[in-house]
C-alpha cells in the first residue's frame, strides 16, 4: 500500500480510535487484496512503511463480500460493481481478505 | 452486516472499485467514510 | 474530409542500468537504506538479456504478442536465442548511446560526461551528423573538479562516476539537476524514436507539420512548472524545420488524445502531417524494485521507452483512424469500471453499428505482468481484458463460459515497460500496421485510462479510444 496512504490509516486509528472503525477494499485480483488486507490487519508485509509492524487488527471487507454488499443500495450496487462481480476471481479475493480478517495470518 | 453508523476507510483501486464508487456504497448504506483513495498501480 | 491514417510508427528502447538509481522510488529509499544499491545494483540486468528479454522484443517488433502468449513464464528466464536489437519498426540502445543522445539534445551545456563514453556514444550513433559534434567528453580529473564546484547530479556509467548534470538555478526546484536529468533523457529517447520514424516511413523530417508530444515530464521553470513543451525542441534535433507543435497533458491516456487530435488535424486539412510523439519516462525507472528483491527476480525496470507516430492522409497504406469511432469518458460519466468501458468501447461501437465481437483486437494499457506481479499490482492487461469480456456478457455478445476465449482472442499479454504514458494500447500500433498489411486484421480498438487523481486535482479518471482500420488497399 502507498506509503502515504499507511500513514493516513495509521493516523485515523490513533487519533480516533478504531472502535466502529473498518476498512473496505475495491483490489481487482487476489494478490492486491491480499496485500491490502494484510497490511490493515498484520502490518505491512513489505516492511516499508508506517504500518510495518503494526498490526492494527482492522475488520477488513471486499466490497465483493455479501456480507457488506446485502447493506449497500442494490442500484447503485449493481451500477459499480456488477461488472466486476462477473470479471473477477471473486472466490480468490474474498478467500484472502477473509483469511487475514480471521486472523489466519497471525500463525 | 449493518454499515450504519460505522466509520469506513475506503482503498479503491483504478483497475477494480475505485475510491470514489467505495465510498457512495458505503454511504448507501448509512456509514461514515473517514478517508477514501484510489490506488494506481502504474 | 480528408481520411487521416497512421502511416508509420516507431519504437526505442534505451538501455539505462545506472540510471534506475535515480527514478523516482529509488532515490526516496537507497539514501535511507545502507546496501541497497549494491543489492538492486546486482539485480540489474547485462545488456545481452534486456535485448533478448522477450517482451522487449515485442516492443520493438521481433516476436508477436500471439508468440509471447505462447512463452512460457517467467519470461526472464525464457530469452530470444539470437535476438537483435533492432526491429522492423524498433530498436533498443544501449546507456552509452543514450548519453550520446543526451549530449547532442543539450542545447544549455548541462550535461558532461567523460571522453570515455562520448567514445563509446560516437561509435554506436551513426546518425544525426549535423549534431555529432556536441557528443564530446572530458577527462576524470576535469569531471571530478566540476562535480566538487557545483550542484547537481552525479551520473554513472558500469557503475563509475561517469558524467554531471549541473542545477541550471540554484533557487529554483524546476530547473535542478534532478528535474533537468528527466527532461533530458524523454527528449533524447524521443528523439530517438521521431528520428527513426522517417526511417522507411512516408515522409521526412522537413514534410512534418506539427508535432505533438505526449511525455509526462514538467517542463518549465519556477514561474510555468510542467507548463513548457517539447514538441519543438525534439523537432529541432530530427530536423523537422517546417514544422510547429505543442505537447498534451492527460498522464497515461495522452498518446490517445494526442493521436485523435493529429487525426482530426489531418481531417480538417489544417495540418497534412502531423507526429505524435512520446520520451521515456526516467522518474518510473526501478518503481517496483523492492518488490523485484524480495521476489529474487530481476529488477526489470531498466529501460527507458519512447515512440513515435505519423499520422497523414490516407494513402492507401497506413491504418485508418476512424474518428466517427472514438471514445471518449466524459466528466458526467462516473468512474466506475462499467461507466468507464461502457463511454470508451460500447458507446462508439454502437454509434457505428458494431459490436464488440467486431473488433479483432482491444489494446488497452499494455504494461508487462512480470513487471508489476511481484508487487502484487496485478495483471493490469489481463484485468482489463476480463472487465472487457464481463461487459460483452452482459450486453449478450458472448456466454459467460466464453469470457477466457475472449481475453484471448480479442486481447493480448501486456510487453510494454511500465513507463506511464507509453503503454497507453499504442505499443500496439506498429503490430496492428503489420499485421493489417499481411492481411490477416481488420481492425483494433486502442484504449487507454488516465489517473487525473494522482495530481489530487480532482477524483476524476479519464479514458479516450480510437478505432483503426486495415488499409484501403492492402500490400
Amino acid at each position: 500500500m502507498d506509503l502515504d496512504d499507511q500513514a493516513n490509516v495509521s493516523r485515523l486509528a490513533e487519533e480516533s480510535g478504531t472502535d466502529d472503525m473498518l476498512v473496505v477494499l475495491g483490489q481487482p485480483d487476489p494478490n492486491s487484496a491480499g496485500l491490502f488486507a494484510e497490511t490493515v490487519t498484520r502490518g505491512d508485509p513489505t516492511w516499508a512503511g508506517p504500518l510495518a509492524g503494526v498490526p492494527l487488527g482492522l475488520p477488513v471487507y471486499h466490497i465483493l463480500e455479501e456480507e457488506i454488499k446485502e447493506s449497500m443500495d442494490p442500484d447503485l450496487y449493481q451500477e459499480h460493481v456488477g461488472l466486476m462481480e462477473l470479471s473477477a476471481d471473486v472466490d480468490e479475493i474474498v478467500k484472502w481478505v477473509k483469511f487475514y480478517r480471521e486472523g489466519g495470518g497471525e500463525a | 452486516m449493518d454499515l450504519k453508523g460505522k466509520r469506513i476507510v475506503a482503498i479503491g483501486e483504478r483497475e477494480g472499485i475505485n475510491g470514489p464508487s467505495l465510498k457512495l456504497l458505503a454511504e448507501s448504506a448509512g456509514a461514515t467514510v473517514v478517508f477514501s483513495v484510489t490506488q494506481c498501480f502504474v | 474530409m480528408i481520411q487521416p491514417a497512421i502511416l508509420h510508427t516507431a519504437y526505442a528502447l534505451a538501455h539505462a542500468p545506472d540510471f534506475v538509481r535515480y527514478g523516482s522510488k529509488p532515490t526516496r529509499e537507497l539514501p535511507a537504506n545502507p546496501g541497497l544499491l549494491e543489492e538492486m545494483t546486482a539485480a540489474l540486468r547485462p545488456w545481452d538479456e534486456v535485448v533478448a528479454y522477450p517482451p522487449n522484443q515485442v516492443f520493438i517488433g521481433n516476436l508477436s504478442p500471439d508468440e509471447l502468449a505462447a512463452t512460457p513464464r517467467p519470461w526472464y528466464e525464457h530469452l530470444v536465442p539470437d535476438a537483435s536489437p533492432i526491429g522492423p519498426w524498433g530498436r533498443i540502445v544501449t546507456q552509452a548511446a543514450l548519453y550520446g543522445l543526451m549530449k547532442l539534445c543539450d542545447d544549455f551545456d548541462l550535461l558532461t560526461i567523460t571522453e570515455a563514453v562520448a567514445a563509446e556514444a560516437r561509435e554506436e550513433l551513426t546518425r544525426f551528423e549535423h549534431r555529432r559534434d556536441r557528443i564530446t567528453g572530458v577527462p576524470p580529473e576535469d569531471l571530478a573538479a566540476l562535480i566538487g564546484k557545483h550542484d547537481g547530479l552525479t551520473l554513472y556509467h558500469r557503475g563509475e562516476v561517469a558524467g554531471f548534470l549541473r542545477t541550471a538555478h540554484e533557487q529554483d526546484p524546476s530547473l535542478d539537476a534532478h528535474v533537468l536529468f528527466e527532461n533530458l533523457a524523454c527528449k533524447a529517447t524521443a528523439v530517438l524514436a521521431v528520428n527513426d520514424a522517417f526511417d522507411g516511413g512516408p515522409i521526412g523530417p522537413e514534410d512534418v507539420d506539427y508535432l505533438l508530444n505526449t511525455g509526462e515530464e514538467a517542463v518549465g521553470d519556477r514561474y510555468q512548472r510542467g507548463g513548457g513543451s517539447l514538441s519543438k525542441a525534439v523537432g529541432e534535433v530530427v530536423g523537422c524545420l517546417n514544422a510547429t507543435g505543442s505537447d498534451i497533458k492527460a498522464f497515461c491516456s495522452a498518446p490517445v488524445h494526442a493521436i485523435i487530435s493529429a487525426s482530426a488535424m489531418v481531417a480538417s486539412g489544417l495540418h497534412k502531417y502531423v507526429v505524435v510523439l512520446g520520451g521515456g519516462s526516467q522518474a518510473k525507472m526501478g518503481m517496483k524494485f523492492r518488490a523485484h528483491l524480495r521476489n529474487g527476480v530481476p529488477v526489470m525496470e531498466d529501460c527507458l521507452a519512447s515512440m513515435a507516430f505519423v499520422v497523414g492522409p490516407d494513402d492507401g497504406t497506413g491504418m485508418r483512424v476512424r474518428l466517427d469511432v472514438t471514445g471518449k469518458h466524459p466528466i458526467g460519466a462516473g468512474s466506475s469500471a462499467q461507466h468507464v468501458y461502457q463511454a470508451l468501447v460500447v458507446e462508439p461501437l454502437e454509434r457505428a453499428g458494431m459490436t464488440m465481437t467486431d473488433v479483432d483486437r482491444y489494446a488497452v494499457e499494455m504494461h508487462n505482468p512480470e513487471i508489476t506481479e511481484p508487487g502484487d499490482s496485478g495483471d493490469v492487461p489481463k484485468t482489463n481484458y476480463r472487465t472487457l469480456a464481463a461487459m460483452a456478457v452482459l450486453r449478450g455478445e458472448i456466454e459467460r463460459d466464453q469470457m477466457d476465449e475472449f481475453s484471448a482472442t480479442h486481447g493480448m499479454p501486456g510487453f510494454s515497460p511500465t513507463q506511464g504514458h507509453i503503454p497507453a494500447g499504442v505499443p500496439f500500433l506498429g503490430h496492428a500496421l503489420a499485421a493489417m498489411r499481411r492481411g490477416e486484421m481488420d481492425n483494433a480498438m486502442i484504449v487507454a485510462k488516465g489517473s487525473l487523481f494522482l495530481g489530487r486535482m480532482t477524483q476524476l479518471v479519464d479514458g479516450v479510444s480510437f478505432l483503426v482500420e486495415a488499409p484501403s488497399e492492402p500490400s
